[in-house]
């Protein structure tokens, strides 16, 4: 027995925010990419596809787009490595291992500007801790502007990235070993496997859903970060680290271009769909059973 | 053996790697200019009380605090109240309108913050709601409502639906078997949830950055980057602010450590 009557005046309330402050408002954007709205003027006209084709040929957009893959490929295969090394140190529920996990997913819970704040300062050519700690080492020739030199910058703060959010992934890691049932461990080794054939034909395998969701969830996260980057770099020096959600809100509120923002913003959420249905199709290929 | 040592050496740079930097903010604000320029990770030397002081003497900080704590706990309340209502319902009615309310909803997981930025901004400003920390709770909520609904809809299916049932063949209204079988059953899920809400909300730089101007309705990520501003040349402050704003979210994961790797852990697993 159910009352529906009931039942939808519990779905209204939420709805009602949610169609009105998130879904109207994501197809407006839509419709402003089709506008040269500057964002504050009453006016506008519209300019058909050309918000789209000046993005795709514009160098700082390019420029970002490349920025982005090569910030998420760094954390992705960085982050994915780390948190699982660590599961597998970590995975017993010793007393000190309890407490190195809940240290190590600590720097989670900072904000991103704190991080930034923090790392900022750590990556400081003059004063930070970095390039002292490599001087008072004597590897003087190591020290580098990590994020001043636009060589380099991108791969400082995807860096600071898997720093802030390895130990979380970690976690994801450590629920899946402890769901691979003992006996199979112990038949492996009845079967007389090392500890690198145990992992190869027993974890590895078994720890693939685990893997799944940790890179699923790494791509997306980093192919949408951004507040690290504004916080540390602001998309400098010379668009060295700019990405495409710094690019979208410096078009919109460094240069008043807002139906071009939204355009690339549009641009934007179909690289992330089309990244989101990819990990889906691999989420559900991996699944295994024992 | 030799591996034994090399994973305990493995745990113990990573362990180094995390406490470093956080060691270094704190030592940090507690050192005189002089004594941070000289000796960064030595301990303070002399120890001082001046980088707290000082900064909640220049600073409103109290405000930044009491704004953070409004917007936050909002937010959070609203979420759990709307979202858990419409996860039940969802879980509840069933069939091809649960089906098609849930996916509403998880449609609104692909689109990021950074998307729907602009329209909520102009929005808003029509709306004249920019700078208020009211219209700032109501638009968190809204934006954070496909990621709620989606946790707790997944916490709602295990319930068991023959309680409810037996529930609702005595007489109970909706309401009734929500607030008193269904909400009371899925506490712990709420309380993994909700964790995983305040982190997000109390640390969000973006939308508090689009809606709020004036100074005195500032959250504490916003006041931290106007202090990185301010402070371009007084590090050992702005490290006391990164410290002081830290504080209640690092004093509250120690107390509530469960509910937070539950929460973050199962909001990552949105995809």
């Amino acid at each position: 027995m159910k009352n529906r009557l009931q039942l939808s005046l519990f779905l209204l309330p939420g709805l009602l925010l949610y169609v009105g402050l998130f879904v109207f408002p994501t197809l407006t954007g839509l419709f402003y990419s089709f506008t040269d709205w500057d964002g504050v003027s009453p006016s506008y006209a519209f300019v058909g596809l050309d918000n789209y084709k000046d993005s795709l040929s514009s160098i700082v957009f390019r420029k970002a787009f490349g920025n982005n893959v090569e910030f998420m490929l760094t954390v992705v295969i960085a982050q994915t490595f780390i948190s699982l090394v660590l599961a597998l140190l970590l995975v017993r529920n010793t007393k000190t291992k309890v407490v190195l996990r809940a240290l190590y997913f600590l720097p989670a819970i900072l904000s991103s500007v704190s991080v930034g704040l923090i790392w900022a300062f750590m990556y400081d050519p003059s004063i930070g801790l970095i390039n002292y700690g490599l001087n008072e080492a004597g590897m003087s020739s190591m020290a580098r502007n990590w994020i001043g030199d636009p060589k380099i910058a991108i791969f400082s703060i995807a860096a600071v990235q898997v720093w802030a959010h390895a130990g979380q992934m970690m976690i994801v890691f450590i629920a899946g070993l402890q769901g691979i049932p003992a006996e199979l461990y112990e038949a492996a080794r009845m079967d007389g496997g090392g500890k690198w054939q145990v992992f190869r034909t027993v974890t590895w395998p078994l720890l693939a859903p685990s893997a799944t969701i940790v890179v699923a969830y790494t791509t997306i996260q980093s192919f949408k970060a951004f507040d690290l980057i504004f916080t540390m770099t602001d998309g400098g020096p010379n668009y060295a680290t700019e990405i495409l959600t710094t690019y979208i809100y410096h078009t919109a509120f460094g240069s008043y271009s807002f139906g071009l923002a939204s355009a690339g913003s549009m641009i934007f959420l179909v690289l992330l769909a089309l990244l989101t249905l990819l990990q889906f199709k691999a989420l559900r290929a991996d699944r295994v059973s024992y | 053996m030799v591996f034994k040592w090399f994973n305990r050496l493995i745990l113990l740079v990573y362990a180094l790697l995390i406490l470093v930097p956080l060691y270094f903010v704190f030592v940090s604000s507690f050192k005189t200019s002089s004594n941070f320029f000289t000796s960064p990770f030595s301990w303070p030397d002399p120890f001082t009380w001046d980088n707290v002081t000082g900064l909640f003497r220049n600073q409103p900080m109290w405000q930044y605090f009491g704004n953070s704590m409004i917007v936050t706990l909002g937010t959070v309340a609203i979420e759990l109240l709307l979202s858990s209502m419409i996860a039940y319902a969802i879980v509840r009615w069933g069939g091809s309108v649960g089906k098609i309310v849930f996916a509403l909803f998880v449609a609104g997981l692909i689109v990021p913050s950074q998307v729907s930025m602009l329209p909520i901004y102009s929005l808003t400003r029509t709306l004249g709601w920019s700078d208020s920390l009211t219209g700032l709770i109501i638009v968190s909520a809204a934006m954070l409502m496909p990621v709620s609904v989606f946790m707790l809809t997944g916490f709602m299916r295990m319930l068991n639906s023959e309680i409810l049932e037996a529930g609702s063949m005595d007489g109970a209204n909706e309401w009734r078997l929500f607030t008193r079988i269904a909400l009371p059953l899925a506490a712990p899920s709420l309380a993994a949830t909700a964790t995983f809400l305040l982190v997000m909300v109390w640390n969000d730089l973006l939308i508090p950055m689009l809606m709020l101007t004036s100074k005195s309705k500032l959250t504490l990520p916003l006041a931290l980057m106007q202090f990185r501003g301010e402070y371009v040349t007084n590090y050992p402050m702005m490290l006391t602010g990164v410290l002081v704003t830290a504080i209640p979210m690092i004093v509250l994961f120690l107390l509530l450590q469960r509910y937070f790797v539950a929460g973050l852990t199962a909001g990552s697993l949105k995809g």
